[in-house]
């Protein structure tokens, strides 16, 4: 075959620039591969650089009590047992290796007082477990992972958009083709293998932490090639983000703040999250504020504060207080540590939420309350992968970090997804290189695919009267947050399903002004059919799982079924338009050893 | 609320001109949020960078009223009353509007040699918080590129870029030359290469970081005396000569391969 475009051949081809794009690269370059990563962002710019408040891994360095097995458990939990126990074994074991790792690569992570990694708590970890730098920990990822991945040599095609996946004739995958964002030129890759790693789906949601580069891209290329998603209703709704100004609406306030003392109050002024304690967590949730307060400074003195307890739990108990009429003059709650912690402290241990809320909402956090309230913040679905080796059902193709589904079961517990990015990376780039090194590849590349991505992608130039893609992203948010946002209902989500059919005719209908260079609203109409098929995935999940569990909350279903913990829903299309149908279908978890499963048992 | 006027310079490597456009201007918006606007309605193709939103990533940076900033840290009602001025990072080539090719930068972060600590430890490095402090405060360094638009060795004199890094790959030295597990001496090659020589300590740089970094102070002038005592003090030059050396020099470095 011969692309008529700009062709480039690899043997490893990432997609995604974040913690998980890089670490991946890294470990198939070091296995002397040629390896190529591409992002629709300048390198370094990628989402992870929002994560704020640290990297769980069961170090010990703070309390030796903790190790792999606590850190299993809580994130098991934590994910209401939905998980892919394998993925969260895998991540407990080696994630402490993962951060050891990234000193010798040059990130300079807080320390304790004997010059170890300084850990610290965040909601739903029984002990003080993230490795951080400040609240600015995503930056000291992807900086280092960066930097690696640069002095290795690593070729990187940077605003570069990939359109869609290629395969060969057995369906194996061989490629995609992207274009070039500053010419607007397309661009073909073929690889042996390519490892899916970009990120979320947020930016369907109204209220959200996630950039514009959150458009579910590869989730939606994995469906389309063929590869199953799992568990697409399970969104995290993060408990704290800022709610004024309204343009900033959604701005993640890091969970460091409660980990560091930070309480949730309302309009009365009362630590509300006392009355939300669920079952499951009672035994090891603090019953005083009294008994809350001591356990900062040691957690065998009390237990911990409700305002710790995983986020789902908290964002919608926030989101109840609001619907109380217990809110904050924004709609909001607040969030206070001014009244708990010194200003010296607060300054030192939370700079960049110092200057966010000072620059951007003129409030200083060391002398105000915040005023904070849920914001779409994760996916926890996504493709379906085989927990050691990060590979999709799709030969050839493999996807780590938030892309991934399963780590995380129905709700990620804070500081599991900066550990989850460098500990799946790894292993998918591991896998892609043992894949080639087997002989495995494709044998061919398919060319229609690649003409039919380069067609979509320039109809909305030939279409004179269609719409602004601006106009029907913001109706598509306008509705995903409306009908499928942190409180569901049967009814609402079906009229979700139907009105997602008209949004992807809308998507038809595009009009597209200007030309091809560097054309925001161009890009934005290649973005929105992955927007569309993700949201259609996670309205069916939504539809089919008539329970509440995590980061999938029913008003009519308001319990969680038993019966409904034994299985995913899985995802997968028909053919590879994005418009087409899709089956759901449920897919038993894994079983789990008994020795795992007795860690869950045991004793608190 | 009022309206505000924005005018936003538009075009490319062939030229363009400032267009205006009036929005009404809603409460607590930054610079970006208006630029968002202008691109939902009138101008679905005007081309900017953006990421995060939150002053983190550092890649909506602009020319605002002639000050290189971030335009999502800009709120416009603390700009003063009047037209506000939109204009790409004047150092770097355009590509459109308000997109420049910042790949100096890239290729800039490629010459750096690696960090090359000693082998790790059983259960890791022993490291204190004043050791890693300093280099901390240089690696908050977001990458906006503004205290390289800014700095004007390369702002004004295109030749300078062949053989000046810039602020920012200053700090990124100085943060290497001060990491406590390194190994590699860069101090030749920051002197022959990077042009360090060539910055007068203007601090125009540290006035625009948007991440308060003391550039001029804490890394420039710091490195510069490390430059400087590695080159002419000759008790340093015996010490180097006559220790077992711990640095390798700029030559070994750049091809040693990171662990």
């Amino acid at each position: 075959m011969t692309s008529p475009y700009e062709h480039h051949d690899y043997d490893v081809l990432i997609i995604g620039a974040g913690g998980a794009g890089l670490r991946a690269a890294i470990e198939a370059k070091q296995r002397g591969l040629r390896v190529a990563i591409i992002t629709k962002s300048l390198l370094g710019k990628a989402h992870t650089v929002m994560a704020e408040g640290g990297m769980a891994a069961a170090m010990g360095n703070v309390y030796a009590e903790d190790n792999w097995q606590v850190h299993f458990r809580d994130t098991m939990r934590g994910g209401k047992m939905l998980n892919n126990y394998r993925m969260a074994e895998l991540h407990a074991k080696e994630s402490p290796e993962r951060v050891l790792e990234l000193e010798q690569w040059g990130a300079l992570f807080d320390r304790t007082k004997d010059g170890k990694i300084l850990q610290r708590d965040f909601g739903g970890h029984r002990y003080a477990r993230l490795a951080h730098v400040g609240d600015r920990t995503g930056l000291e990822l992807i900086r280092t992972l960066q930097q690696k991945v640069v002095s290795m040599g690593t070729d990187v095609f940077m605003e570069c958009k990939v359109l869609r996946l290629v395969h060969d004739e057995n369906g194996a995958i061989a490629g995609c083709v992207a274009y070039w964002r500053p010419t607007g030129e397309f661009v073909t890759f073929a690889a042996k293998t390519v490892i899916l790693a970009t990120g979320g789906v947020g930016k369907s949601w109204k209220f959200t932490s996630n950039s514009w580069e959150s458009t579910g891209d590869g989730h939606a290329m994995a469906l389309w090639a063929g590869a199953q998603l799992i568990d697409m209703e399970c969104i995290q709704f993060h408990p704290t983000g800022m709610v004024w100004p309204l343009s900033v609406r959604g701005l993640l306030v890091t969970e460091g703040v409660r980990g560091d003392g930070g309480v949730l109050r309302n309009s009365e002024g009362q630590r509300f999250m006392f009355n939300y304690v669920a079952d499951m967590f009672r035994a090891e949730t603090a019953e005083s504020e009294e008994e809350g307060d001591r356990w900062y400074d040691d957690h065998t003195a009390g237990r911990r504060p409700p305002e710790l307890l995983p986020r789902d739990e908290v964002a919608r108990a926030i989101n109840t207080e609001v619907k109380a009429g217990r809110g904050s003059p924004h709609g909001g709650v607040y969030l206070d540590i001014a009244s708990r912690r010194s200003a010296e402290f607060i300054r030192r241990r939370l700079p960049s939420m110092y200057h966010q809320f000072m620059e951007l909402a003129g409030v200083d956090i060391t002398r105000e309350a915040m005023e904070i309230g849920p914001t779409c913040h994760y996916i926890m679905g996504g493709v379906k992968v085989d927990a050691d080796t990060a590979a999709t059902s799709v030969p050839g193709l493999y996807a780590a970090g938030e892309v991934a589904g399963g780590m995380h079961g129905a709700n990620r517990l804070g500081g599991n997804s900066l550990s989850d990015l460098v500990v799946f990376g790894r292993r998918a780039g591991m896998s892609a290189a043992d894949y080639i090194e087997s002989g495995a590849g494709p044998t061919g590349f398919d060319l229609a695919e690649v003409q039919l991505a380069v067609k979509d992608a320039l109809a909305p130039f030939e279409n004179e009267n269609g719409e602004n893609p601006y106009d029907v992203q913001r109706d598509l948010q306008e509705m995903m947050q409306a009908n499928v946002g942190i409180i569901r209902t049967g009814s609402e989500i079906d009229f979700a399903i139907n009105a997602l059919g008209e949004f992807a005719e809308r998507v038809r209908n595009l009009s597209v002004k200007g030309g091809r260079a560097y054309n925001p609203g161009w890009n934005l109409a290649t973005d929105l059919p992955s927007m569309i098929s993700v949201s259609r995935c996670t309205a069916l999940g939504a539809a089919n799982r008539k329970e509440s569990r995590g980061g999938h909350t029913r008003d009519d279903f308001p319990k969680a079924d038993p019966e409904y913990g034994k299985f995913n829903f899985a995802h997968q299309m028909t053919n590879g338009s994005f418009d087409s149908e899709i089956r759901t279908e449920r897919s038993a978890l894994l079983a789990m050893p008994d020795e795992l499963a007795q860690l869950l048992e045991e004793a608190k | 609320m009022a309206n505000v006027t924005m005018r936003v310079w538009r075009g490319d490597a062939g030229g363009g001109d400032f267009e205006s456009y009036t929005l009404e201007q809603n409460e607590g918006e930054v610079v970006l949020d208006v630029i968002h606007r202008i691109q939902a309605t009138d101008a679905p193709d005007l081309a900017c960078r953006w990421n995060c939103k939150a002053g983190k990533c550092g890649s909506c940076s602009a020319e605002i009223n002639g000050k290189p900033s971030l335009m999502c840290m800009t709120r416009v009602d603390e700009l003063p009353e009047g037209p506000i001025t939109v204009a790409p990072m004047r150092t770097f080539p355009i590509i459109r509007d308000l997109v420049t090719d910042v790949s100096f930068n890239y290729a800039m972060a490629a010459k750096v040699p690696a960090l090359l600590p000693p082998p790790m430890p059983e259960g890791g490095y022993t490291m204190f918080q004043e050791d890693v402090a300093r280099g901390q405060e240089f690696r908050k360094c977001i990458e906006c590129f503004l205290c390289q638009d800014v700095c004007h060795v390369i702002r004004d004199h295109e030749d300078n870029k062949a053989h000046y890094a810039g602020p920012r790959f200053f700090i990124r030295y100085a943060e290497l030359e001060m990491h406590p597990l390194d190994t590699n001496d860069r101090r030749d090659l920051v002197r022959e290469e990077m042009g360090l020589g060539y910055c007068n300590i203007t601090k125009c740089c540290t006035e625009v970081c948007p991440e308060h970094i003391k550039i001029t102070d804490n890394a420039i002038i710091p490195l510069k005396e490390r430059v400087v005592d590695a080159q002419y003090d000759p008790v340093a030059w015996l010490g180097r000569k006559i220790r077992r050396r711990t640095k390798r020099s700029a030559d070994e470095a750049a091809v040693q391969p990171a662990p």
